[in-house]
């Protein structure tokens, strides 16, 4: 061993890190290292990161426990919001309804029946600052979950910070605006696979000039695994559709150590405990690697791969919703084993309906407890050099080089040609639903079970838990106020910034964020700047395939 | 007789997973399916089940719209004179099983439902309505 082992080198690193004001030992007084290991063995902080991006990991920093929230009109959300604040919450995560996710105005004849119901309606920038009044957008990060409309609702963010005396350099936080996973998973698009990409790039191009603290996308395998890939699968395509972001940037002129810190990534915790924790460290020390020896990056932080956990919603059920505690607890602690940077527990009710604040409070009690009082934070990366545990973790990157492999191919050596291509030819949908149906026949043979649902279904008929209740009176309070939008402004400006924004889409060359911004100030509606840039790049339509 | 079944996803909501893994098993019980794709209106699913001479109309609903755009299905179907039954799978809470009967909608299958109940239920129903 040379003199500056890997040892040395991380306890240098550990000692420049702060330390958080607790105890670092058991409940019985037994101190505890900040790491467990052989000294010639990989550290937390160490390329490749397998055990963790930081030396000294949850004993400086605890994750960001960001709870996501959005329903109603912004005036319900941002009382959801202000509590969150209140009840120790440390970041904001906005969900937005259907409709806002697809670019439609809460009076279109589509959104009927959905406005304001999985999510905030936001429909112009009066309701953009209705949502943040009170919220310090320069001090709080703000995380927004959308895709397709990304760029608009950016747009929509910068005009109502800058309005209220925040201007866009100070913005922390992230836009999920993770666009391929939509085609290959979630379904919510607008516009052609290359089009929705000439956006991307331009959010990137624009975060990466004006917005040093923003992340301009979280590239997503929640949504992935949701829909029913397995771990692997989650894992492969997340990061295949990460690089494609990075040869995307590429192609704009950027350099990978421009674009790559800007990328954060979001991981769902399914109930196979061990299974995820693998995926986690697995990720990481792949995406390291790619970016060092395939990307050439040279930056630290573009080999590190920040992520965002939430657990498994499709793992909740219908049936005893309360013991959707346990399971939220179990894979929450995998995503903390794992290392996570922030995280979201789901909340006991989410099979039935949108949370009720009681069982959202619940939730975020049980990232607390994990936090505080099980213990968990006190040692970096646990789990790390059991032989079960490694050995998962180095299965997980087999499988995920193997998938990598295929995309490649498909692209003809190109991971963002790959990515689009996969879902141009359906190869991503197809392999996502060959991996749910496999898993639900388990479900139905018994081969795999689930508590309450088929086996263990004693008290399915206890009393039904208090759900949130969104009606119709919602939709009909938010179309009045985009009325008063569209009553009160300059209808002479919207034409123009519509019109510019129109000429800019025109030309692949521009930058579309400018246009945006100043649609956006002009109280441009989010459906009118969609139905702008459709007008230019036409819509898709997936090819329904069983 | 082989049944005939069109699913459909009306409206906004892109969850797609529950209503292919259903299509297949109802494939695997010797069905036949047809599936329209997302982002559908009650008057295209009517159209497309007439059209396809469908034994019953297989809605997935997640996003909890299930109380405004099922019964706008089945007055669609009935609209265009048509008696094909519908059914909803999905997320649908407990208290909106009445007002989902009142709207004329034949069977809710909550998640959890087995393939074997699904199956039963659709073949129990479609028997109930088919015209000798």
């Amino acid at each position: 061993m040379s003199p500056a082992s890997a040892y040395d080198k991380w306890l240098e690193a550990f000692r420049a890190s702060p330390t958080r004001d607790a105890a670092f030992a058991t409940m019985s007084g037994i101190a505890l290292e900040p790491v467990y290991g052989p000294r010639d063995g990989e550290f937390p902080g160490q390329f490749p990161y397998t055990r963790g991006l930081h030396a000294s990991m949850y004993r400086s920093r605890l994750w960001t426990m960001r709870m996501f929230a959005g329903f109603g009109t912004a005036l319900d959300t941002n009382r959801r919001f202000k509590e969150i604040i209140a009840s120790g919450g440390t970041g904001l995560s906005t969900a937005f309804d259907m409709p806002t996710l697809l670019g439609l105005d809460s009076d279109a004849p589509m959104a009927l029946g959905e406005v304001g119901r999985c999510g905030v309606a936001i429909d112009s920038l009066a309701d953009m600052r209705d949502l943040f009044a009170g919220i310090d957008l320069g001090t709080i990060t703000t995380s927004m979950t959308i895709n397709s409309p990304a760029a608009v609702m950016l747009a929509l963010f910068v005009a109502q910070a800058e309005e209220s005396g925040v201007p866009r350099s100070r913005l922390g936080g992230t836009l999920q605006n993770d666009i391929l996973k939509e085609y290959q998973a979630q379904k919510e698009f607008v516009f052609p696979p290359r089009a929705s990409m000439r956006l991307v790039r331009d959010t990137i191009a624009f975060s990466a000039a004006e917005m040093p603290r923003w992340n301009s996308i979280s590239v997503s395998g929640y949504h992935i695994r949701e829909a029913g890939s397995t771990a692997a699968e989650e894992l492969a395509f997340t990061l295949a559709n990460g690089f494609a972001y990075v040869e995307l940037a590429q192609q704009a002129g950027l350099g990978v150590d421009e674009v790559a810190p800007r990328l954060s990534f979001f991981f769902n915790a399914h109930i196979d405990f061990f299974e995820e924790i693998a995926k986690y460290r697995a990720a990481r020390r792949i995406w390291a690697r790619w970016m060092r020896n395939h990307y050439a990056a040279r930056d630290e932080r573009s080999w590190q791969l920040r992520f965002h956990t939430q657990t498994a919603g499709v793992s909740l059920t219908a049936q005893q919703p309360e013991i959707n505690i346990a399971r939220t607890a179990i894979e929450a602690l995998a995503g903390v084993l794992g290392g996570t940077q922030s995280l979201h527990t789901n909340s006991m009710d989410e099979a039935l309906a949108l949370p009720s604040e009681k069982a959202a409070r619940i939730a975020l009690r049980t990232q607390q407890i994990i936090a505080h009082e099980t213990g968990v934070v006190h040692v970096a990366d646990p789990l790390g050099g059991s032989y079960f545990v490694e050995e998962l973790t180095d299965e997980m990157e087999r499988q995920a080089e193997a998938l990598f492999a295929e995309i490649m191919a498909l692209g003809e050596g190109s991971m963002l040609e790959g990515c689009v291509k996969g879902i141009e030819e359906n190869w991503f949908q197809g392999r996502i639903a060959d991996s749910a149906y496999q898993l639900e026949r388990s479900f139905n043979e018994g081969t795999r079970i689930v508590v309450g649902v088929n086996d263990f279904t004693e008290g399915n008929d206890d009393a039904d838990l208090e759900i949130l209740r969104i009606t119709n009176a919602d939709e009909r309070k938010q179309v009045g106020r985009l009325r008063a939008v569209r009553q009160s402004r300059d209808d002479e400006a919207v034409a123009r910034a519509i019109d510019n924004l129109r000429k800019d889409a025109v030309d692949p060359e521009v930058n579309l964020m400018p246009a945006l911004i100043n649609a956006a100030r002009a109280y441009v509606t989010v459906g009118e700047m969609m139905t702008a840039m459709v007008g230019v790049f036409g819509r898709h339509v997936e090819v329904p395939t069983l | 007789m082989t049944i005939r079944v069109l699913v459909a996803k009306v409206g906004l909501d892109g969850h797609d997973r529950g209503i292919k893994v259903v299509a297949r098993l109802l494939r695997d019980a010797g069905m036949e399916v047809v599936y329209t794709g997302l982002f559908q209106t009650p008057e295209t699913v009517a159209h497309a089940a007439i059209q396809e001479d469908v034994d019953v109309v297989g809605l997935s609903m997640l996003s909890g719209a299930h109380l405004t755009l099922a019964p706008l299905v089945v007055e669609a179907l009935r609209a265009q004179g048509s008696d094909i039954p519908v059914v909803v799978g999905g997320i649908v809470p407990s208290n909106d099983l009445e007002d989902m009967k009142k709207a004329g909608v034949a069977a809710v299958f909550g998640t959890g439902t087995s393939a074997e109940e699904m199956v039963a239920e659709i073949v129990r129903i479609v028997g109930t309505t088919a015209t000798p």
